[in-house]
């Protein structure tokens, strides 16, 4: 049984870090802003989760795994939140989201 | 393996200075100056400091951000190049580095337990906390009530601070513009992004909520007087940030700010009065109580609530010190 809850924590943490490593690879990479919050919400969302979960499966049943899911449930509520304030703030000041292609790499602040 | 991390995280440290120091726009720095102070924070908590990182995200990441911020709206965005005296500014750091660099020669390993620090007071706190004051929180302790008369201090530094910038940034006001594009709007705050604002009125009770925790669990876990005081008036800042700041000053008026901040640097003073009357030491909780362990709890709490008091006050009226102020 802890055999096969170790398993299935690393699994969890091995993945939440590649998806850490994909929406830092993609916020690099990505050619405007919106795409690069795209990836970079990647890692607040579902890597997030993935971590967080890996972690509470190594804890057990205890305290710490309740309040990792007070954390778990404060970056799902907020992260996205951040996400929507950001959009809008770069929507107010003026970046369109349809300026069709965009320079690789250029940044369009 | 925690090695790895500390080399990690001074890393990113470095990186994050010499970004903040190579940044033209102010806003950046500003935000680069969080992201530093997140690390640290980090750092400090692989060094097991959990008191000092929980301060130094509350304060160093959360309010001086706001207050950057809020100083950002009153002067530009946008560094002024151009100042003379690089050279000299060159060399006092180079020097100073130099011998920072050469005095960490003889800095004990970390953790060593034959350093100075570890040898001369610190095995007594800590051999002591269990059979004087009986709390689970060694740095509590040692805050409270060995060390009390330093954190009266503290105290007393963080209420003149906050009289200062009061000082400071109202006189001489000039009369108030309306900047319609200004974050920290007199009136609107953030009410047409109907997200955020959903969201923050949502967690602004969480928020109290834990600031309370934190309060009030210092003797147990990390957490005291300095970390709540952050935390709540942090919620506060949200609330105005969200709502507009005429509504947090119509929610928690000036003057009640200014009895919070003269109330508990107060109460702080009156149980070291009370230690005396009762036949102690100015600041000796043992008498408080008929039982002297009691009496050491009663006190602590009542000073972390003092501290908690003055600090959530100062934080809340430089801010309001700073969003009061137009646009010069």
């Amino acid at each position: 049984m802890t055999m096969v809850i170790d398993i299935l924590s690393w699994i969890m943490l091995t993945a939440g870090g590649l998806f850490v490593f994909i929406g830092g690879l993609g916020a690099l990479r990505m050619p405007n802003l919106y795409t690069r919050m795209h990836a970079a919400s990647l890692t607040d969302t579902m890597a997030a989760v993935l971590i967080l979960g890996g972690i509470m499966l190594q804890a057990g049943a205890t305290l710490a795994s309740i309040k990792l899911a007070a954390i778990l449930l404060f970056l799902l509520i907020t992260s996205p939140t951040a996400s929507n304030a950001l959009a809008s703030a770069a929507i107010l000041s003026g970046l369109q989201p349809d300026e069709g292609p965009v320079k690789r790499g250029g940044r369009s602040a | 393996m925690i090695i790895l991390f500390g080399i990690f995280l001074l890393t990113l440290l470095v990186i994050t200075a010499l970004a903040i120091v190579r940044s033209e726009s102010l806003f950046a720095a500003v935000i680069l100056t969080a992201i530093f102070s997140l690390l640290m924070a980090a750092n400090f908590f692989l060094l097991d400091a959990a008191d000092v990182a929980l301060t130094e995200a509350a304060i160093g990441a959360g309010i001086s951000t706001v207050l950057f911020l809020g100083a950002l709206s009153l002067t530009g965005e946008h560094e002024r190049g151009g100042s003379s005296n690089r050279l000299l500014a060159l060399g006092v750091v180079t020097i100073t580095t130099l011998i920072v660099i050469y005095a960490t020669f003889d800095k004990p390993r970390l953790g060593d337990p034959e350093a100075p620090v570890q040898q001369h007071v610190a095995p007594w706190y800590l051999e002591k906390t269990p059979e004087l004051i009986d709390i689970p929180n060694a740095v509590t302790a040692v805050l409270g009530s060995f060390r009390g008369y330093d954190t009266l201090g503290e105290v007393f530094v963080v209420f003149t601070a906050g009289i200062g910038v009061m000082f400071l940034l109202s006189a001489g006001t000039a009369p108030r513009r309306e900047q319609p594009e200004s974050s920290i709007e007199p009136n609107q705050g953030l009410r047409h992004y109907l997200v955020p604002r959903v969201v923050g009125r949502m967690l602004i009770p969480f928020i109290f909520l834990f600031g309370l925790y934190v309060q009030f669990h210092g003797d147990y876990g990390p957490g005291g007087g300095f970390q709540a005081g952050a935390i709540l008036a942090s919620a506060v800042i949200l609330y105005a940030l969200l709502e507009g700041e005429s509504q947090a000053l119509r929610a928690l008026p000036m003057s009640v700010l200014k009895w919070l901040v003269a109330g508990g640097a107060l109460l702080y003073g009156a149980v070291g009065i009370a230690g005396i009357l009762l036949g102690g030491n100015f600041l000796d909780y043992s008498v408080l109580a008929s039982d002297p362990i009691t009496g050491q709890h009663i006190g602590i709490i009542l000073i972390e609530l003092g501290v908690g008091i003055t600090v959530t006050g100062v934080l809340l009226c430089v801010f309001h010190a700073f969003a009061a102020r137009g646009k010069v």
